[in-house]
């Protein structure tokens, strides 16, 4: 295994007044806008959450949610990929490991990328380049963290390959993106990612465009390396089996922002917040008695220009009206504690959420 | 036979086919897509989409189709709506061959089978108003319905649960959930008996999801509707079928009702298949060892493995899945599965105990309790059977598979 120095050492003291997080990493009050003709989307609008190394975090939401632009916003994928004229505007902070990546400078934040943090996109097809053999783009990623010749790179990758399971690693290292299957560039993809041990590996829907039997593979895959590695996970998917599967703890997204965050269990078990109710209730399961019928969420998501006034799901929410004074159309709700290491952005007290979850919504999933 | 008589009108007679009674029937359905190089174009290969298949559906029924990409699910759909040209084998519907029909031959089934699409955001014409999208079918069709079309289109579209003053608007205005919708409701215009959908909602988010399933679930209600619902997603499947289709590699495996389906299911690949599915709860996290991992990928339909098709995967194959292709047939009532070594039930071929390389290597994946329950519960059936068979008296003991009909007093498939 190679020796990793730690970059964030070079970095000098933050020059936000807000002190350094003790947590791997932190995320404060971050907002990714796009500016458009037809307004400003607010694809994430005021997030926070931390994560320690060795854990992993869910990150679930329907698409639209702004769980793919978290991500690419921790990456710094929106500034540094412009080619328009019109930036991503993006404030709040990100603090991975002692260093905060919105306000170093982009060279730093180059140097992380792909050694200290790296990603696995959804579409491997799209993510690998087809012109160039899957040993050489891995080859690539390793060399330009590390100050090695091409053939000791290559042995590396060869080794990668193998460790995420491709039969005949120093034959298939030659192949092309197209002459593997998908499972098997999934599988090429997290030896890229992986080839310099990074220490926070975000999975942006790692296996949506994979069969039922090869997600199985993929995700075991990640469950056994993270072991290994111990790097810090986000997985980031629409599918509340997958997350079941492999977090620790659960971020569910709502119009740009956490509705509820806490323990995989906790969630699951105790949700505290209606939509979380409405996306269990949505799901048809394998591991229940059949049942009579879905309970889903009325209407759809809301547009990310028009983000509704007060809590943005209560033009869904079958319980708008219980609070009094209209107060979920006009007043934000905040993430508020509801249990150890359990949050939720919700009105209603938690008598009242309780007494929901227990007697209406639970007996019916 | 290009223009159908245009008397006969929307309410066309709308029975034919009773409730339960067999509305389309498949026989040896074949596709073979070929493959052409050179400058001659001369055919080299075939991908066998669909290789042999044979199923019915019966009126009222929901068959759910699973498998995973490539297996020929969707190849399947567009064969039994005839959008595609089957190249062997024979489809009938309501007793009639519909296999080689012309285009106007097709025309005036296609009020009677129609289909609803994937993707919500290429199947609808982005120039065309939705009114004229749910339309279309009365125009090409030359149907007249009572009260005018438009009359008709804005019924069909609170049917959906969309709001009958959208008439005028354009696909790009509703969001995926919705244009789901207008497929439905353009499916369903003609009141078609039998409605082939495919991936009806996979590209939908989970809560729409739920809202499409609920209003096909009601609509087959309302209307007596038989679908053909062919989805990658085992969860949703189970929800929405009577009885589910499970195929591999172009052959269907296993043939069941539902119930006994997901609670005992008998082809290794089925099993597979749904242990496979992430549970949706931390608690079960640690029940990993329920999970059979498959090696490697499905291999290729240009030259699948002779024998059974599984055998290069499978955890139980012997060297008669190499040679001998296994037979879809009944075991238990209202269970087809065509595998020599079923699980949960008395094994098929009981002399041939050798595992194959390949099998052994396959099986390394898979937990020991789960091989031990599995021995375990077809050595119990075969018990089972033998005992049921010593009682009775045997009966036509040649063709019939030596447990085909016995282990359950029910002889009837159907409940």
């Amino acid at each position: 295994m190679t020796e990793l120095s730690k970059s964030g050492a070079a970095v000098g003291e933050p020059t936000s007044t807000s002190p350094a997080p003790t947590s791997f990493l932190e995320v404060r009050d971050l907002k990714v806008h796009f500016p458009t003709d037809d307004g400003l989307v607010k694809s994430v609008d005021g997030l926070s959450f931390k994560l320690e190394k060795g854990k992993t975090l869910g990150i679930v939401g329907e698409s639209g949610s702004g769980k793919s632009v978290t991500s690419l916003g921790i990456m710094g994928l929106h500034t540094a990929g412009q080619y328009g004229k019109r930036k991503a505007q993006i404030s709040g902070e990100i603090w991975l490991d002692g260093t905060e990546l919105l306000s170093a400078d982009p060279d730093e934040v180059r140097k992380l990328r792909g050694r200290e943090m790296s990603m696995i996109f959804q579409d491997p097809l799209s993510a690998l380049h087809p012109y160039y053999t899957i040993g050489q783009q891995i080859v690539e990623a390793y060399r330009i963290h590390h100050d090695v010749d091409k053939k000791t790179a290559k042995r590396r990758a060869v080794e990668m390959l193998d460790r995420v399971g491709i039969p005949q690693p120093d034959k298939r290292v030659d192949n092309y993106p197209h002459e593997f299957s998908g499972g098997m560039r999934q599988r090429a993809m997290i030896a890229m990612s992986l080839v310099n041990n990074p220490e926070l590996l975000i999975a942006d829907e790692p296996t949506t465009a994979l069969d039922v039997t090869v997600q199985a593979q993929i995700l075991d895959l990640i469950r056994d390396l993270q072991k290994e590695f111990g790097s810090a996970v986000i997985i980031i998917t629409h599918d509340l089996g997958v997350v079941a599967e492999l977090a620790d703890d659960i971020l569910v997204m709502y119009g740009g922002r956490c509705v509820e965050r806490g323990p995989a269990e906790k969630v699951f078990y105790e949700p505290r917040h209606p939509y979380t109710w409405g996306l269990l209730g949505s799901m048809p399961r394998l591991d229940r008695e059949q049942q009579e019928r879905l309970i889903p969420v009325k209407g759809s998501p809301p547009s990310l220009i028009n983000i509704p006034s007060g809590c943005a799901f209560n033009p869904r929410c079958p319980y708008a009206d219980i609070p009094k004074d209209n107060v979920t159309r006009t007043v934000r709700p905040e993430l508020t504690e509801v249990g150890s290491q359990h949050w939720a952005a919700c009105h209603l007290t938690p008598e009242q959420r309780e007494r929901i979850w227990t007697e209406e919504i639970a007996p019916k999933l | 036979m290009t223009t159908p008589a245009k008397s006969e009108g929307a309410a066309a007679v709308k029975d034919g086919v009773a409730p339960g009674e067999t509305l389309l029937k498949v026989t040896g359905l074949q596709k073979h897509f070929p493959i052409k190089k050179g400058l001659l174009q001369r055919q080299v290969g075939a991908v066998r989409a669909v290789d042999g298949i044979d199923f019915e559906v019966r009126s009222g029924e929901t068959l759910g189709v699973v498998g995973e990409s490539g297996c020929g699910k969707s190849t399947m759909g567009r064969l039994i709506t005839r959008l595609l040209e089957p190249t062997a084998g024979s489809i009938e519907f309501e007793g009639r061959d519909i296999t080689h029909l012309g285009v106007g031959g097709m025309r005036p089934m296609r009020r009677d089978v129609q289909m609803i699409f994937q993707d919500p955001y290429s199947s609808l014409n982005p120039r065309h108003t939705i009114g004229t999208i749910i339309g279309a079918p009365f125009r090409l069709q030359g149907v007249e319905p009572e009260g005018g079309v438009k009359k008709e289109v804005q019924r069909l579209l609170s049917v959906v649960g969309l709001n009958p003053e959208h008439y005028n608007r354009y696909p790009h205005e509703f969001s995926g959930g919705q244009r789901q919708r207008i497929g439905i409701a353009r499916a369903l215009a003609l009141k078609p008996k039998l409605v082939v959908a495919d991936e009806p909602v996979s590209a939908l988010d989970v809560s729409i999801q739920a809202q499409v399933v609920n209003l096909m679930d009601d609509l087959q209600e309302e209307l007596g509707l038989t679908y053909v619902i062919i989805a990658h997603d085992l969860s949703v499947v189970r929800h929405v079928s009577d009885r589910i289709a499970v195929m591999y590699l172009g052959k269907i495996v296993e043939l069941a009702d539902r119930d006994s389906l997901y609670r005992a299911p008998m082809h290794p690949y089925t099993k597979a298949l749904m242990s496979a599915v992430p549970i949706p709860d931390p608690r079960r996290r640690s029940a990993k060892s329920e999970r059979i991992l498959l090696k490697g990928d499905v291999p290729s339909p240009i030259s699948p493995p002779s024998g059974c098709r599984f055998h290069t995967r499978c955890w139980k194959a012997t060297e008669i899945c190499r040679t001998t292709e296994p037979k879809l047939v009944e075991l238990k009532p209202g269970q087809q599965v065509a595998c020599h070594h079923p699980e949960n039930f008395a094994d098929q071929a009981p002399q041939d105990t050798v595992l194959l390389t390949a099998a052994k290597e396959a099986a390394e994946l898979v937990s020991d309790e789960i091989l031990a329950e599995s021995a375990e519960t077809s050595a119990a059936v075969a018990a089972e059977v033998a005992e049921h068979d010593a009682e009775a008296t045997p009966k036509e003991p040649a063709e019939q598979a030596p447990a085909a009909d016995s282990g359950n007093p029910e002889t009837d498939a159907e409940k």
